[in-house]
């Protein structure tokens, strides 16, 4: 009918009149309706509770915002925040790769275990994970005797939280790789080990450019979960004020004490580091885009 | 580099994947490894290449036993079906990848690698596309960028896994007949997988015909197509019809009637023929008689499928354009060549 060149006007008009718009795409209002509630939702969870961390933060004034975050204890904490995270995330990268290149390259027994473990540190609660650390190398502790005689003190110091910020922020980086080079398959190291590449080799020049950006992503929420773990940390470092405190354990303390515009002072630091962490991903994402899609694309 | 397969096994989590073969590639030779998907002609390959390790038997390279030797001391090109190209890498460091990653004392001067690349790039037809990267390409660059890689390193023999199989009809049929051009200029001792009879007869001097882990046939393409020595060979080269016939005193028997003679003993037996191996004969004398029920034009010959009584297979037989078929007629024919095969044989 609507092929017939004699197309009647009143057929025409009818035709015009309807609604033309993708199979897939809702009515006008639905679509409002959806984006509105999405809106909403982000403004109430995300984005009004970090205006009111600035808020605050600057409540009474510029200089007293400044002071809270240079006061000793602070510093303090913040250097005890970068270094944990510059021993744990270098860790769990080296981990990362290692156990995903693992499950993706080979086939061993005991791999489908190997996957739930890497997961554990997600499902169970941080808290748990510092009490572990505690009942193994505090007093009585069976690993006790062996940090003892390594000489190392390690519940209720840097060791310990390390441990404990290790264990939370396990799984980011082997999580992040290992569906992509599952995906990737072992064509391109055959291909390497074929022209007489060894193994090293076949590893530095072929698999890890292949997942370059996976890995860039797992380490820079490894690093921001590493910056902000509160309950694994909290347990296992007795929160000693200037000597154990990182910066969330800063933050609870300075709030219990009621010291809030400095309490959020030190949260604005925090904050800034997840938006950085943020923006340093978008800004790969959009400089790189071909090259990710293209690496992600597999063969 | 001749290359001498021994009494291989190959089993993968007990599962056999290859029985005890055998197979002698001379040196210079373009060789085809075709049969069905789970014939175990890509393990076949891929053992060849030491990407995998046989479970017994032998591979010698010339007089060289290479069974143990890894996939990198046995100094192989190996061409996979989909490319495997480095995708970080522009195509003239994907060519010259076999060489930058040799030990230092053998490892030539980066001048003298890019300058290798080019050259390749011109042998493969590709000349100045050094600088791009391998998704600027097509299907069919990449694979011949591939080849150019793998022939980088100057292997002893060129391994080659369905190498045409990602790329489309036109793509395909071209790179064939350049990779048969190539083979004559270089003379590399080559070997490829192929599931597509029609390249592996095409392009290969012999063809390895392989089902279910063995091979059933090596030989030109004259002699898998004329004298196939396997039932599985007469079905899957070509069309085929196949029949259950009696053999007494001489004499073929299917339904009463008598197709032709033979010197093979009474029994049961497996009467094979191709389609156009058939003519028609005039109704009543000794023939396979039954009813037309599909008949389609193909080029220059019409193709008819009829239904024999008591079998559930139909026969095909190719005619003439002249001559009319269609749906319901009554059809009698008689085999002009044909193969027995013993009933029990595989």
């Amino acid at each position: 009918m609507a092929l017939d060149a004699t197309l009647q006007p009143s057929a025409s008009a009818a035709v015009r009149s309807a609604p033309q718009r993708p199979v897939t795409t809702e009515a006008p209002w639905v679509r409002r309706a959806l984006i509105t509630l999405a809106l909403v939702f982000l403004a109430l969870v995300l984005f009004l509770p970090l205006v009111a961390v600035f808020v605050e933060a600057l409540r009474n004034g510029v200089s007293s915002y400044l002071s809270a975050i240079t006061e000793p204890d602070a510093l303090q904490a913040m250097r005890l925040t970068l270094t944990i995270a510059a021993i744990a995330v270098p860790l769990n990268l080296v981990f990362g790769v290692a156990a995903a290149w693992a499950i993706a390259k080979f086939e061993f027994r005991g791999k489908a275990l190997l996957i739930t473990v890497i997961d554990l540190p997600f499902s169970v609660s941080p808290v748990i994970a510092g009490f572990v650390f505690i009942l193994l190398f505090g007093t009585g502790g069976s690993l006790q005797p062996l940090a003892q005689w390594l000489g190392i003190q390690i519940v209720f110091a840097l060791p310990g939280m390390v441990l404990a910020t290790t264990f939370v922020t396990l799984p980011f980086v082997a999580r992040e790789l290992i569906p992509l080079m599952q995906e990737q398959g072992t064509g391109d190291e055959e291909a390497a080990l074929s022209l007489g590449a060894g193994g090293w080799r076949t590893f530095f020049l072929v698999t890890l450019p292949n997942v370059k950006w996976a890995l860039l992503y797992g380490v820079l929420l490894c690093n921001a979960r590493a910056m902000g773990e509160f309950g694994a940390v909290a347990v296992i470092s007795g929160k000693i004020r200037g000597e154990t405190n990182t910066m969330p354990l800063h933050v609870e303390i300075l709030y219990n004490e009621y010291a809030f515009s400095a309490a959020f002072a030190v949260a604005t630091l925090l904050a800034l580091l997840a938006l950085l962490t943020l923006l340093l991903k978008t800004v790969l994402e959009w400089r790189f885009a071909g090259d990710i899609a293209a690496t992600r694309r597999g063969h | 580099m001749d290359i001498r397969v021994r009494n291989i096994r190959k089993e993968f989590d007990l599962f056999p994947a290859l029985h005890d073969v055998s197979l002698d590639i001379r040196s210079g030779e373009l060789i085809a490894l075709l049969g069905p998907s789970g014939s175990g002609k890509t393990t076949l390959l891929r053992l060849i290449a030491g990407l995998e390790f046989p479970t017994s038997g032998q591979i010698f390279f010339g007089d060289d036993d290479a069974s143990q030797k890894s996939v990198q001391e046995r100094h192989v090109g190996f061409v996979f079906q989909h490319y495997a190209l480095f995708k970080h890498m522009t195509v003239a460091d994907n060519i010259g990848f076999g060489l930058r990653v040799r030990p230092g004392r053998d490892r030539p001067p980066s001048a003298e690698i890019r300058r290798r690349a080019e050259e390749l790039l011109e042998l493969v037809q590709l000349p100045g596309l050094g600088n791009r990267y391998p998704t600027q390409l097509s299907g069919g660059q990449r694979q011949r960028v591939a080849l150019a890689r793998a022939l980088a390193i100057e292997p002893r023999v060129l391994l080659l896994d369905e190498p045409f199989g990602a790329l489309d009809a036109k793509v395909r049929k071209d790179l064939r007949r350049w990779l048969r051009e190539l083979h004559d200029r270089t003379g590399h001792t080559t070997v490829f997988v192929t599931h597509d009879q029609e390249e592996a007869v095409e392009l290969a001097d012999r063809v390895v015909v392989m089902s279910q882990g063995r091979i059933e046939q090596v030989g030109s393409a004259d002699d898998i197509y004329d004298r196939p020595q396997s039932p599985f060979v007469f079905s899957f080269i070509g069309q085929s019809n196949a029949l259950p016939v009696e053999v007494r005193g001489g004499e073929i028997a299917f339904a009463g009637q008598v197709l032709g003679r033979t010197d093979e003993a009474d029994g049961h037996w497996r009467m094979f023929m191709r389609p156009h191996d058939l003519e028609i004969v005039p109704a009543g004398e000794p023939g396979i008689a039954g009813r037309v029920a599909v008949a389609r034009r193909s080029g220059s010959s019409r193709f008819a499928e009829f239904d024999v009584p008591g079998r559930s297979e139909r026969i095909e037989v190719e005619l003439p354009a002249s001559v009319a078929s269609a749906p319901g007629m009554d059809l009698n024919v008689r085999p002009k060549r044909w193969t027995l095969y013993a009933e029990e044989s595989r």
